[in-house]
């Protein structure tokens, strides 16, 4: 595999903006970091930060749920770096917002033969249901994840690459939140050593841009969170959040829907709702509309949002935007909708859908990353160079059986970042995803989260295939 | 605030008060065990432990025979049922989990902790060491726990709603246990009466009660006197200063159920109202007369029909 890109340390020695926590590292004992990163974990435990394995049991007998592996080392991000992130990041999200919009109502981009029409409306993630829906402020997706990687260059350098975007229902924000309060506690000198921009305001942010976009004419919003319940693997993240924005978090069996509208059962009688935050998938919004036997979700909401008398965010259906095989056409909707040359860059996609496309990724799965056009979670990919034979000839099989299912990247050796494994310190490969937020404006606060494949040489970086997280710091000077 | 999220914190402060009442109650069999006593008395004393949870068929399935080993383990560390203290300390928790953006962070810690902190004891065997000092600490925090409420939480519906939880369950469980208390004596107690025991097991007897509600020392200096079976059931079902009596109970309830009132819960309020004024203004002379197991089976009736009222109007509304 090629040379990665170290966060810390080039070949000339420790990065700039890691001099000073380098000097500090230095400095520590090794008994006092093996202290605090216990500490860190009995308090992760104790705070439940936890997320749901199904059909496991841990040793505290809680049945299933597991602590993600919090890592001490951060991720420090220069201020120029980020200034460049996001302005990519905002003009990205702006774009996909009118593709999507675009998708169901004109669908100019087709019409100019930018997006082939197929890959729009034979899209699994297309909602028919949609066309023709007018959403507040044209916003579709109001919280997104973008997954940004950065790869060695030959002549040293890095450069940051847009691998992913989420713009259904990221999550993992919250413990970008509760990473920064845990350095905090660890580690508070470090804050005295450095400038780091605070996140800590993201839920305030993420209120402001869900009451931006409630139904015309309402003036106090009514917003609420809707969760799969306390089984689902995020409902550490959804309890959060609710209760950060002080909002209530419902589940489907909570609302109902009358005469047009949507209410919550409440201790004082039915209750109208304005602006959902859900946090479940639209197939199980609305047993009428999807799937019929969906108890996660809201019969009859549907109706309710297609009359505008309630917003969704995100909204139904732009997972047409984020399809792994949509992602290829990414800079060319920057340029047909804002006029503008995209900040961020794509990794070079091969469409296995494509005669041509196939052709090259048959020839060259070892080098390859393969991933299934509709995947999540690090399921259902191959990574060519670290597969075995057997592994990279039965995935072969799969692909030759239904290539348009799959996309390939070239391997890009992520960048690395040190971190505290068995062994001590040791460099691992890492991602990030920054969280968008658009309402009246587009947001985010300055980072995201980092998350970091613990295994050595490991590229996968989800935690439910063994990865941690790393507090993200921007630096302000 | 939701149905479901009052639901929630009712249950919360439903189970950690019931794993704290099962904790004092098993701790005094146990305490009591360690005198000497009658093989008969002892079981009795066993027996009667699990009467008061409905659990005498469950166990004799499982153990059959009835020994202080085995009813202890199976109230403490059985998960199979519903009833013991690790089965209620993770329907405490559970509870809270599903609503913890609803309480402060402190009471979520709390009580997950207190879970956590409780399967590692269990783990370590604390409990087949010292099984006082476990009961102790469950006691302990279901105290902390209480503290914790009532001194982080913002006193509106939802603090309203964990309180109902916490009276309601309590007045069921000083019921259950006067009951079977009284009934363990004689088939049915109507007041004083000869007894062909020692003097001395009597009072062993209710003070071991009196001990189980933190009620020995209250009893000395509310009556400042000897022991006798018609003052203590005075102060466990009348006395409205005495913190676990029906009584001090039913004042929790009505009180805190006419700070969520709506528009149906006039009924569940007026009968929640009605049994209060029945301790309020009943004689312990005239519920003896009734008979104290008639007495209580009424009142844990009418406790039964509050919490399904509650529970239609506010909790689970159709």
């Amino acid at each position: 595999m090629k040379a990665s890109f170290d966060e810390m340390n080039s070949a000339s020695g420790v990065r700039p903006h890691y001099k000073v926590f380098r000097r500090w590292l230095d400095e520590q004992p090794v008994a006092s970091m093996r202290a605090r990163r216990d500490e860190a974990e009995l308090v992760f435990r104790r705070v439940g930060i936890t997320f749901a394995v199904y059909g496991t049991k841990d040793e505290d007998g809680a049945g299933t749920e597991r602590l993600i592996p919090f890592d001490v080392i951060p991720r420090i991000i220069p201020k120029h770096e980020w200034q460049q992130l996001e302005a990519g990041l905002r003009q990205r999200v702006h774009a996909l917002n009118r593709f999507v919009h675009d998708v169901y109502h004109r669908q100019e981009i087709v019409r100019a033969g930018v997006v082939p029409q197929e890959q729009v409306l034979k899209n699994a993630q297309f909602r028919p249901e949609m066309v023709g829906v007018d959403v507040p402020g044209g916003v579709y997706s109001h919280i997104a994840g973008i997954d940004i990687v950065r790869a060695a260059n030959p002549d040293g350098s890095g450069t940051y690459y847009v691998l992913e975007d989420n713009l259904r229902v990221p999550s993992g924000v919250s413990y970008m939140l509760e990473n920064r309060k845990m350095t905090m506690r660890l580690f508070p000198e470090l804050f005295t050593l450095h400038r780091v921009a605070p996140v800590a305001h993201y839920p305030d942010l993420l209120l402001e841009s869900l009451r931006a976009v409630a139904p015309a004419g309402v003036n106090e919003p009514s917003v609420v969170v809707l969760t799969p319940g306390m089984y689902n693997s995020a409902y550490f993240e959804h309890a959060f959040l609710a209760q950060q924005m002080g909002v209530e978090l419902v589940e489907g069996k909570d609302l109902f829907v009358k005469d047009g509208f949507v209410y919550m059962r409440t201790t004082q009688g039915p209750h109208r709702v304005d602006v959902i935050y859900r946090r479940v998938d639209d197939d199980f919004l609305d047993p009428q509309a999807f799937r019929p036997h969906s108890t996660l979700g809201c019969a009859g909401l549907l109706d309710v949002y297609r009359h505008g008398n309630i917003t969704l965010a995100n909204a139904i259906g732009t997972g047409v935007a984020d399809d792994k095989s949509i992602y290829p056409y990414v800079p060319k909707m920057i340029e047909f909708y804002l006029a503008e040359k995209p900040l961020l860059q794509n990794v070079p996609t091969y469409l296995c859908r494509d005669d041509k496309d196939l052709r090259y990724v048959l020839g060259h799965l070892p080098d390859l990353v393969v991933k299934e056009v509709h995947g999540a979670g690090g399921y259902g990919m191959l990574v060519g160079p670290a597969a075995t034979r057997v592994e990279v000839e039965a995935f072969r099989a799969q692909l030759v059986a239904n290539p348009a299912n799959y996309i390939a990247q070239p391997t890009l050796a992520l960048s690395t970042c040190p971190t505290y494994v068995e062994s001590g310190i040791a460099p691992r490969h890492i991602d990030l995803r920054p969280f968008v937020l658009s309402g009246k404006t587009v947001q985010m606060v300055p980072g995201g989260l980092t998350r970091v494949a613990l295994k050595e040489g490991s590229l996968v970086v989800n935690s439910s295939q063994g990865g941690g997280t790393k507090d993200t710091w921007v630096l302000e000077v | 605030m939701l149905s479901r999220t009052a639901d929630h914190l009712f249950w919360m402060a439903r189970y950690m008060e019931r794993a704290e009442n099962t904790a004092r109650m098993l701790d005094i069999n146990y305490q009591t065990s360690l005198l000497p006593q009658s093989a008969d008395r002892a079981e009795q004393g066993w027996r009667g432990m699990l009467g008061i949870s409905e659990l005498t068929g469950a166990y004799q399935q499982r153990h059959g025979k009835i020994d202080a080993r085995h009813v202890m383990d199976f109230m403490v560390h059985d998960e199979t049922h519903a009833s013991s203290i690790v089965s209620c300390l993770r329907a405490a928790r559970e509870n809270a989990r599903a609503v913890r953006g609803s309480i402060t962070t402190e009471l979520w810690e709390t009580t997950n902790q207190t879970w956590l902190e409780f399967n590692r004891m269990l783990r370590q065997l604390n409990f087949e060491r010292d099984p006082s000092a476990v009961f102790e600490w469950v006691k302990f925090r279901s105290h902390l726990s209480r503290g914790v409420t009532v001194g982080t939480m913002l006193q509106d519906e939802s603090l309203h709603f964990i309180r109902i939880g916490t009276f309601l369950e309590r007045a069921d469980n000083t019921a259950r246990l006067l009951d079977v208390k009284f009934h363990a004596l004689a088939g049915d107690y109507f007041g004083r009466e000869q007894t062909n025991e020692a003097p001395e097991v009597d009072f062993y007897h209710w003070s071991a009660i009196l001990r189980s509600v933190s009620g020995f020392e209250i009893y000395r200096k509310v009556y400042r006197n000897v022991i006798v079976p018609e003052k203590v059931a005075e102060l466990l079902i009348l006395r409205p200063d005495m913190p676990r009596s029906l009584a001090s109970c039913m004042n929790g309830v009505v009180d805190n159920l006419r700070l969520v009132a709506n528009q149906q819960s006039a009924d569940t309020q007026r009968r929640a109202g009605r049994l209060r004024s029945d301790l309020e203004f009943g004689r312990i002379d005239e519920i003896l007369a009734t008979g104290m197991h008639a007495y209580l089976t009424h009142f844990l009736d009418r406790v039964n029909d509050i919490g399904a009222g509650i529970s239609r109007d506010f909790l689970v509304p159709a």
